[in-house]
């Protein structure tokens, strides 16, 4: 019976943190579609939406319900039960990696340490890169069950696009790896929380930085974000692998594609810069002044100021750069960024050999 | 091969350096030119709140005049729509009649008078045409419509309002024109 109440205690939190989760990171990705809009017309010269409520702010939630009141449609030629699971697939990858990532340390309630992490599994990386590589199914299940050419084709060069980086991603993060010896990302932050400086010197990205520029690269095309958004290349593929969508299945690939970049920022941030990590301040000696708590919100907070700035480095990319052709995409992909990532992984295994024997 | 004109450029066709094949260098660069446009001043006019100011000779929707006794100016005498080079303007002519002298000036008036606002073409000519200064172009421009017929303006819609019953409408339907004329 005892073991059963801590069970029960122990779901609630889970469920709790895991509704907390979901629903922040939703709501960031709706404030993410607005941020767009409005970066996008600041670098244009433009002030964009700001008709809805003050500043446009409420632009999101009509944005919502206009997808939510459009109609329906399901092509008469299309495999039916595919074409509904695509979206529901491409949504749930996308908020399924949110499960390992390290929000903060853990705060205090009710006399239990509850941790801000869903999962701390010893291979948070490895499950990352797993649920990364199921996220191409959304988009390939989608093309592909639209029966549509246009479609089919962004679908493959999605695949194929995802599977390529993905290589030149992994061997970018071995080096890494090599350096902190363990899989779990919590344990990373917490390396890099015990460096100089209140934890600055200790960030990764300081140690890793071409690691961390292949890393950026290949998430951009992970993400399918301008330079690598091939799959929704409007010019020559009219809409991509979304063409034949409507309604709110189209706003779930498109919500996704938003949700995708405020994970992989999360990742970032947590891998290369310190994640829940203040810089400049020693967390031990502040939760002795204000409490452990308020360190673990504060903590919270720079994530969260670490992620607005990559969300922001998203767009500025996508509204500075044009799209790459294919081929020189898969160049870029096969031809410098595996070598490139191949190359740091040896000198960094050669820089630790040399130094730690 | 000779060149053509004396402006041709030949441009040389190198291979990429390495910095260039790169891109990165040049990726900064344009991110800082997107980034800086960031703080630039905006050129928007949001429009129902802000409008743009009109200049002084804008020739916009027309007004049928009256004068300071509030009775009508125009005497059909049909010169405008001469002078239409869209042929927009129709009228017909009426003569006045011994109970009527407070609303018309002169003994002929426009029984009927109708621009079509699609067709004119804002030049003024009708304006310029006017012996009677019956007619004169104001600062606002034809409101959107649903129809063809709702373009077709009669008499209702561009008479100005009378000076001596609606002052303060009559002020307003005149506009800024002439002050800023003067002012000139």
């Amino acid at each position: 019976m005892d073991l059963l109440a801590i069970d029960l205690s122990l779901a609630l939190e889970k469920l709790l943190l895991i509704g907390g989760i979901i629903t922040f990171s939703l709501i960031v990705a709706m404030y993410t579609t607005y941020g767009e809009r409005k970066v996008a017309a600041f670098m244009q010269d433009r002030i964009g939406p700001n008709r809805a409520g003050p500043f446009g702010l409420l632009q999101p939630l009509a944005d919502g319900l206009k997808l939510f009141f459009k109609e329906e449609i399901i092509p008469t030629a299309s495999s039916k039960l595919l074409f509904v699971l695509g979206p529901a697939l491409a949504m749930i990858t996308a908020m399924l990696t949110s499960a390992v990532i390290p929000w903060g340390s853990s705060i205090n309630v009710f006399g239990r340490d509850v941790s801000l992490q869903i999962a701390d599994v010893n291979i948070g990386i490895l499950y990352i890169f797993g649920v990364v590589s199921l996220g191409v199914y959304g988009i390939m299940i989608g093309g592909w069950s639209s029966n549509n050419k246009f479609s089919l084709i962004a679908a493959v060069r999605g695949a194929s696009q995802i599977i390529s980086y993905e290589l030149a991603m992994g061997l970018s993060l071995i080096a890494l790896l090599m350096m902190t010896g363990s899989l779990s990302l919590r344990t990373i932050v917490e390396q890099q929380m015990t460096g100089g400086w209140g934890g600055f010197l200790g960030w990764n990205i300081l140690y890793q930085p071409l690691g961390f520029l292949i890393f950026l690269i290949c998430v951009f095309a992970e993400c399918n974000r301008t330079p690598f958004d091939l799959p929704e290349a409007e010019n020559e593929l009219n809409f991509g692998y979304h063409q034949e969508y409507s309604s709110m299945k189209l706003g779930l690939y498109l919500f996704s594609e938003y949700v995708n970049m405020f994970i992989s920022s999360a990742v970032m941030a947590t891998l290369f810069f310190g994640g829940y990590d203040i810089p400049f301040v020693d967390e031990a000696t502040l939760s002795l002044t204000i409490g452990a708590n308020a360190v673990a919100l504060l903590g919270f907070g720079a994530l969260f100021a670490k992620i607005v700035f990559f969300l922001f480095l998203f767009m500025w990319v996508r509204w500075t750069i044009p799209r790459f052709r294919y081929d020189q995409l898969m160049d870029l992909g096969w031809k410098k960024l595996i070598p490139l990532a191949l190359a740091n992984m040896l000198i960094t295994a050669i820089v630790i050999l040399w130094f730690n024997k | 091969m000779g060149l053509l004109t004396n402006r041709a450029k030949v441009l040389e066709q190198k291979p990429l350096t390495f910095m260039e094949s790169l891109y990165l260098p040049a990726i900064l660069k344009g991110m800082a030119i997107t980034f800086s446009h960031m703080f630039k001043k905006k050129p928007t006019i949001s429009y129902p709140e802000e409008q743009r100011p009109f200049s002084p000779v804008f020739r916009g929707l027309h007004v049928l005049n009256r004068d300071e006794y509030g009775r009508e100016n125009c005497t059909a005498c049909g010169l405008c729509a001469v002078a239409c080079p869209a042929e927009a303007i129709t009228m017909e002519a009426a003569e006045r009649k011994e109970s009527e002298k407070h609303l018309y000036r002169e003994e002929k008036y426009a029984a009927k008078y109708e621009i079509n606002m699609l067709r004119c073409i804002f030049c003024g000519l009708c304006e310029e045409a006017c012996p009677k200064d019956a007619i004169y172009m104001s600062e606002t421009f034809a409101p959107s419509n649903f129809t063809r017929k709702g373009f077709i303006y009669s008499k209702d819609e561009l008479l100005i309002p009378n000076p001596v019953d609606e002052k303060e409408k009559y002020e307003i339907a005149k506009g800024k024109r002439e002050v800023q004329l003067k002012n000139k």
